[in-house]
């Protein structure tokens, strides 16, 4: 096929439109406005170009807590919810018996509303003059003093929030997984018990292995996804999230466009394009670590 | 090593609920000899990889006991059996290279039996030598052809020098000019080793060409054992005669009377001892022999040249399938006498059987 062929631009072209509109110039406008200083939308003028609005996002109080409580989510949530995941799926594999049952229920929060979901965890975790809160019941029951999981100290509002998410990412991460396990041939299993390895042995030397291109491709996605953590914080502590000190970068990026100290897109887009930084860095270092550790035909 | 099955029983449960049981190996009475190539071998769904994992101990026999020498190792599981298997599809695990793979049995040893990083190396790369793949321990198993993955299955089977060997159709995954040259090399390796060797397969050339002795299995029950020639020349029943050769045994509707073998209206052949009685009579390709005079006249349908002899197709309105193949040599001179050929039979090549019990009849000079 010629590679020059006029007639495949043609058929590149919708895409092509479609991307550039809505993909290649926007990113370009972020850049545009991250380095506009003083920018104003509503008279569209700013005083000049250069890397204030980065110094300025980076001394924001509000974006170090955004930054500080998104690094902490994915650290404490993508190897806790892969690993659990993992465990889980490895038991789904083993059983015959009320597969298909264990299969659904863990997969329900996968097609539940977030909304909805956060509101559980309210009643769940949240103080009222009413009520303690589920959580908080047994926390007394079993002599322990009550904690406002919502309200209440900063350790407490941050396990509940990572308690959330990875409630919320295990059903799509089992999936994957328990299908990872059942393509792995069966005849390999046989091959390693005649070979005389034990229980763990299979497991480290040869499920490991034969699933890791999948495990890899869940961290990659897992550590995106928690990079742009957002409605998640939204359903549980409410809009406020600076005052609750529980923002994240994305809802950072949020408050500075539309909330209420917002009209700021430079800082805004300043914040942006450092989460993609971080973002790229990370996902770049993952496919490193993940290619030279899964590479087999 | 010599393997014992003793009244071995396979019994699978059915599917669901009330759905007949499966009786995948039935009664299973075999002494296996020490040191020896033996084939197991029936058409597919006989139960011979049931066997075989059965001897693996990756499939405990619902009755019956499995012998390895004296010791009883029926509830053994495989590792403690001192077994190497070679799977069909080898399975190689895909991201180890060669030399990893076949380290791998050597690494899982515990105890005392743990051997030190430097004699394991020498170890894999004996096994390696042995089954000459020495060049190929760097490479990852995607990157070798069939017949060298089938080479890396056999090392890291032999890697621990198991009592026994076993082979689960191991030609059937390569092309024909491999899978000649590979059953010869499963048998130098066999006789350098002195393993017992159980393989299984449904190709009854693989088996016969290289085995000492070949196991014939129909629906999980054993036909006949014997040294491969001997059960090809002297099979016990039909599905024997009609399972082993290529081309197959023609098989005739016939009665004797007074001792004579009737075919159609023809008397072919004295059969002494047998009663009047309706038969089934096999006659090999190979036991036809051209006379002009001869007591078979079958009409001819064509006739096939295949260099170092003829193949003559022709049908016979007794015959169980729709043509009769038989084989001359190329050089006879085949008369067509208005559309048929007349053939002696050599009495040897003919096997008689019961028509309802499928066993066979012996006459004459065949010995029972």
């Amino acid at each position: 096929m010629d590679k020059e062929n006029p007639k495949a631009w043609l058929y590149l072209l919708p895409a092509l439109i479609f991307l550039g509109i809505f993909m290649v110039y926007p990113l370009f406008d972020v850049l545009v406005y991250s380095v506009e200083e003083g920018y104003n939308s509503a008279s569209q003028t700013f005083f000049g170009v250069g890397m204030y609005n980065y110094a300025y996002v980076l001394r924001d109080p509000y974006f170090l807590q955004a930054l500080k409580n998104t690094f902490i989510l994915v650290i404490i949530t993508v190897p806790l919810s892969t690993g659990l995941a993992l465990l889980i799926s490895l038991g789904l594999n083993s059983i015959t018996k009320l597969k298909e049952f264990f299969q659904t229920v863990f997969f329900l929060p996968y097609v539940t509303n977030t909304l909805a979901v956060g509101l559980v965890f309210m009643i769940l975790f949240k103080k009222t003059p009413y009520s303690d809160g589920f959580i908080n019941l047994l926390i007394s029951f079993f002599g322990g003093s009550t904690v406002d999981f919502i309200e209440g100290p900063y350790w407490a509002k941050m396990f509940v929030m990572c308690f959330y998410t990875v409630w919320v990412v295990l059903p799509f991460k089992i999936l994957i997984l328990t299908s990872a396990l059942a393509s792995v041939d069966p005849v390999l299993y046989k091959a390693a018990k005649v070979d005389g390895a034990s229980r763990m042995r299979i497991f480290t030397k040869i499920t490991l292995p034969m699933i890791s291109p999948m495990i890899f491709y869940l961290i990659i996605t897992g550590f995106i996804g928690a990079f742009k953590a957002y409605s998640d914080e939204v359903a549980i502590f409410g809009t406020n999230l600076n005052a609750a000190g529980m923002n994240t970068i994305v809802g950072f990026v949020y408050d500075m466009l539309y909330g209420d100290s917002g009209g700021f897109p430079s800082y805004a887009s300043a914040a942006a394009l450092i989460l993609f930084v971080i973002v790229l860095t990370i996902t770049v270092i993952n496919l490193l670590v993940s290619g030279k550790n899964s590479r087999y035909s | 090593m010599k393997i014992v099955l003793d009244h071995v029983t396979k019994i699978y449960p059915g599917r669901v609920k009330g759905s007949p049981e499966v009786r995948a190996v039935s009664d299973f009475n075999f002494e296996i000899p020490d040191g020896k190539l033996i084939g197991l071998l029936g058409p597919s769904g006989c139960g011979k990889s049931t066997t075989l994992n059965m001897i693996c101990g990756l499939e405990a026999p619902t009755s019956g006991r499995v012998f390895f020498g004296e010791d009883d190792v029926t509830d053994l599981p495989p590792e403690n059996r001192g077994v190497g298997m070679v799977f069909q599809s080898y399975a190689l695990y895909p991201h180890l290279t060669v030399r990893q793979n076949i380290m791998f049995p050597l690494e899982n040893l515990k105890g005392s039996e743990k051997l030190s990083k430097e004699v394991m190396r020498e170890k894999a790369e004996e096994a390696a030598r042995l089954v000459q793949i020495d060049k190929l321990l760097d490479r990852k198993p995607g990157e070798l052809s069939g017949g060298q993955q089938q080479r890396v299955a056999i090392a890291r089977a032999l890697v621990k020098r198991p009592r026994v060997l076993l082979l689960d159709e191991p030609l059937s995954n390569l092309d024909a000019r491999l899978r000649l040259q590979t059953r010869e090399e499963i048998r130098r390796i066999q006789v350098e080793t002195g393993i017992t060797t159980v393989f299984v397969t449904h190709d009854q050339e693989e088996a016969m060409s290289i085995s000492d002795q070949i196991v014939v299995m129909s629906a999980g029950v054993l036909q006949q054992i014997g040294a491969p020639q001997k059960v090809y020349d002297d099979p016990v029943n039909l599905f024997v005669a009609k399972f082993l050769g290529t081309p197959a045994i023609n098989v005739f509707m016939g009665k004797v009377r007074n001792e004579m073998l009737w075919i159609g209206d023809e008397a072919v052949l004295q059969v002494k001892g047998v009663e009047d009685r309706n038969v089934y009579a096999g006659i090999r390709p190979e036991g036809f022999t051209l006379q002009e005079d001869g007591p078979l006249s079958l009409k001819l349908v064509r006739i096939e040249v295949m260099g170092r002899d003829t193949s003559v197709i022709s049908t016979h309105g007794a015959c169980e399938g729709t043509t009769v193949r038989s084989i001359v040599p190329s050089d006879a001179k085949i008369n067509n006498n208005g559309g048929y050929v007349r053939f002696a039979l050599k009495p040897y090549k003919v096997h008689l059987f019961d028509t309802t019990t499928k066993e066979r009849i012996y006459f004459g000079a065949q010995e029972e």
